[in-house]
């Protein structure tokens, strides 16, 4: 019996001896393989980003909204035909009885006209607390924030956004100044820095102002929820028992909230996005099924060819099964450097996009890679399979003759 | 002592549509270990057929075949492989040497084959390249080498496992006469060595050096004659 070794460096000789059909399949199981990483790459950005997008709105928070839900999933979706009861400033306040909860900020938006002087824009009003901002870990860039005080003191003032700055004041400052909003005016105490992204809201957009304003402005008693921290990551299951005991005792005993954590949010993205990535890999790898049928009749186009050598082999000694292992692993190196090399252009690929994209953290996941080679090398191996097989019963007499 | 060969109505037809063809029809052939044997017939006769039923690399219809006292009809393929690699040597018409692969690298497939470490591969493919004088033509590959040389190169592939029994279909088919005359002179030495020789050939020059000679007419064999020993020895 041939030495593996042996078996190898013929197998490579054989490569190396047809460039063409090896060049060929070189670059059809590369593709493949390529298409896996990039494509995963891809998804498992797309689901990193929202991860992080998540993560930077604070930890261990809950939000409570008016209206009983189904949370499976823990994207809430109201039952049809119920009417909830208006969840208030006096709700959100009672949610302080709880010791798991260390802070909360009641909130009430609604779009206006924000106007100053003859400068206006349509703006994104928000009217919430002074714990708001260190809930969501934002920071100013000048000024203060909401002052503390009762929740239903309507206080003229209000914290102004990066971009609502720019365009209504220009180069002229901001703090000190009043701002009209609807029919109500608001002296500017403070300007957010710009954060990074964060889900849903783009700060620079901005005009915050205290809740109870925004109330009166927009003539709504209902919050539209109420964010709540729990005092740390394990107080959320308790913390979300009481909110939902204290609000089912203040509404009469019925149950008219849903609360959603942020973590089963979280989860659900990262279930649609793992779906998604593997949805994306696995229709990659139907290109690397493909590559595998054009591997077999490559390999079967080899076996005709070759015949007379199949044919001498087996006069020189070579029994079927050493013709079988020649040609298998023939397949074998092949698509294990088609592989190869669909891994690096698919790293090389994910690289490029997350130059192109850098919001976008584009690496592919390991399992995919793995799972890719693993696919290549199986379907290059499985798919020579019938044509080494026909290789190894090659009639020696019938491969040897010249025809 | 048992010999070499032995064939006992050996029978070989191929069926073409629903006809059926008997290129072996009942052979009886005996070869002792050291023989010179020279295989004649017209085209169609069946010569090659018999030689590939010797070589292994063809199975008869019916008959028994005796390799060394052992019936090797009622081995398996890996089993008939393991035989040839060992114990039989090939020469063909058209050299069959791979052409991707140097001279020196086509004499090692057989020991390659076998599982021969390759220093050892090596050294004994270059002594035996070295004997038939293609030591400076050992890293060329078959289309950098005349057809004598090319030959040449078969024959040292041919005997480099040491094999029992050299068959040789037409080696000099392809040859100018001087080659050929050159390829003859090698196998008859290698005879002279106690290696057992079976040539097919229509030259009846050649035919008339070896010591034996079978005549083949319709897969059967029509005369088996010693060579008038007048002719003296050659080599
Ligand atoms: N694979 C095959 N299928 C059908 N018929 C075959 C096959 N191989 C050989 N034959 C037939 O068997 C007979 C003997 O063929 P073989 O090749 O042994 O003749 P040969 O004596 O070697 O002839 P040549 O001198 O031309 O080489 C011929 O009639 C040939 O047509
Ligand atoms: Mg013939």
């Amino acid at each position: 019996m041939a030495r593996p070794g042996d078996v190898a460096a013929f197998a490579l000789g054989a490569l190396r001896g047809y460039r063409l059909r090896t060049l060929l399949m070189l670059v059809a199981m590369g593709i493949g393989v390529a298409a896996v990483v990039v494509l995963t790459a891809l998804g498992e950005g797309a689901r990193r980003y929202v991860a992080d997008s998540f993560a930077s709105l604070g930890t261990h928070l809950l939000i409570v909204l008016p209206g009983r839900a189904e949370t499976r999933g823990g994207v809430p979706t109201t039952l049809m035909g119920e009417t909830p009861r208006d969840l208030t400033l006096d709700d959100a306040r009672a949610l302080l009885r709880s010791r798991h909860i260390r802070r909360i900020a009641p909130i009430s938006v609604g779009g206006s006209v924000v106007s100053w002087r003859a400068r206006q824009r349509d703006s994104l009003v928000l009217g919430t607390s002074a714990d708001f901002l260190a809930i969501r870990r934002w920071s100013m860039r000048r000024g203060r924030f909401l002052p503390r005080g009762e929740l239903d003191a309507a206080e003229p003032v209000c914290v102004i956004g990066e971009t609502v700055r720019r365009e209504l004041f220009g180069v002229t400052p901001a703090l000190g100044r009043w701002l009209r909003i609807g029919e109500y005016r608001f002296r500017v105490i403070g300007i957010l820095s710009p954060t990074g992204r964060s889900i849903g809201v783009d700060t620079g957009e901005l005009v915050i102002i205290p809740v109870a304003s925004a109330q009166a402005i927009f003539n709504n008693p209902s919050l539209f929820r109420i964010i709540v921290e729990a005092r740390s990551r394990e107080d959320i299951p308790r913390a979300k028992a009481d909110i939902i005991r204290i609000i089912r005792e203040r509404h009469q005993g019925e149950e008219d909230v849903t609360v959603v954590t942020q973590d089963a949010v979280l989860a659900t993205f990262d279930r649609i996005f793992r779906a998604l990535t593997l949805a994306v890999g696995g229709i990659a790898a139907i290109s690397l099924g493909v590559a595998g049928i054009l591997i077999m009749n490559v390999m079967l186009v080899a076996v005709t060819q070759r015949r007379p050598e199949i044919g001498l082999l087996k006069a020189l000694g070579a029994a079927p099964r050493t013709i079988l292992l020649l040609f298998l692993t023939e397949a074998a190196l092949l698509s294990s450097a088609g592989a190869g090399l669909g891994l690096v252009v698919g790293q090389a690929g994910s690289w490029a996009v997350r130059l192109g994209f850098p919001v976008l953290p584009a690496h592919a996941p390991w399992w995919a890679s793995l799972a890719g080679v693993l696919v290549a090398v199986g379907t290059g191996t499985l798919f020579s399979l019938l044509p080494a097989r026909r290789a190894a019963r090659l009639d020696p007499v019938a491969a040897l003759a010249r025809r | 002592m048992t010999a070499l060969v032995r064939l006992q109505g050996i029978r070989r037809d191929f069926r073409v549509g629903d006809q059926v063809v008997h290129a072996l029809d009942g052979i009886d052939l005996t070869v002792e270990a050291g023989e010179y044997l020279a295989v004649t017939g017209p085209s169609g006769s069946g010569k090659s057929t018999l030689l590939n039923v010797i070589g292994l690399l063809d199975r008869p219809t019916a008959g028994r075949y005796e390799l060394r006292g052992e019936d090797v009809t009622l081995l398996s393929d890996e089993q008939q492989a393991a035989v040839r690699n060992r114990t039989i040597g090939f020469v063909f018409q058209f050299f069959h040497l791979v052409p991707r692969l140097t001279a020196q690298e086509n004499v090692e497939l057989p020991m390659l084959l076998a599982g021969i470490a390759p220093e050892e591969r090596a050294e004994r493919a270059a002594s035996v390249l070295d004997r038939l004088g293609l030591a400076d033509r050992r890293h060329h590959r078959p289309d950098q080498l005349s057809g004598g040389q090319r030959q040449r190169v078969a024959i040292a592939r041919a005997t480099v496992m040491q094999p029992a029994l050299i068959l040789a279909d037409e080696p000099t088919g392809n040859l100018d006469t001087h080659s050929g005359a050159e390829v003859i002179g090698i196998l008859e030495q290698l005879n002279d060595e106690g290696i057992t020789l079976i040539v097919v050939t229509h030259d009846t020059g050649i035919a008339g050096r070896a010591r034996r000679r079978v005549h083949i007419v319709d897969g059967a064999i029509q005369s088996d004659q010693a060579r008038d020993p007048a002719h003296g020895e050659t080599g």
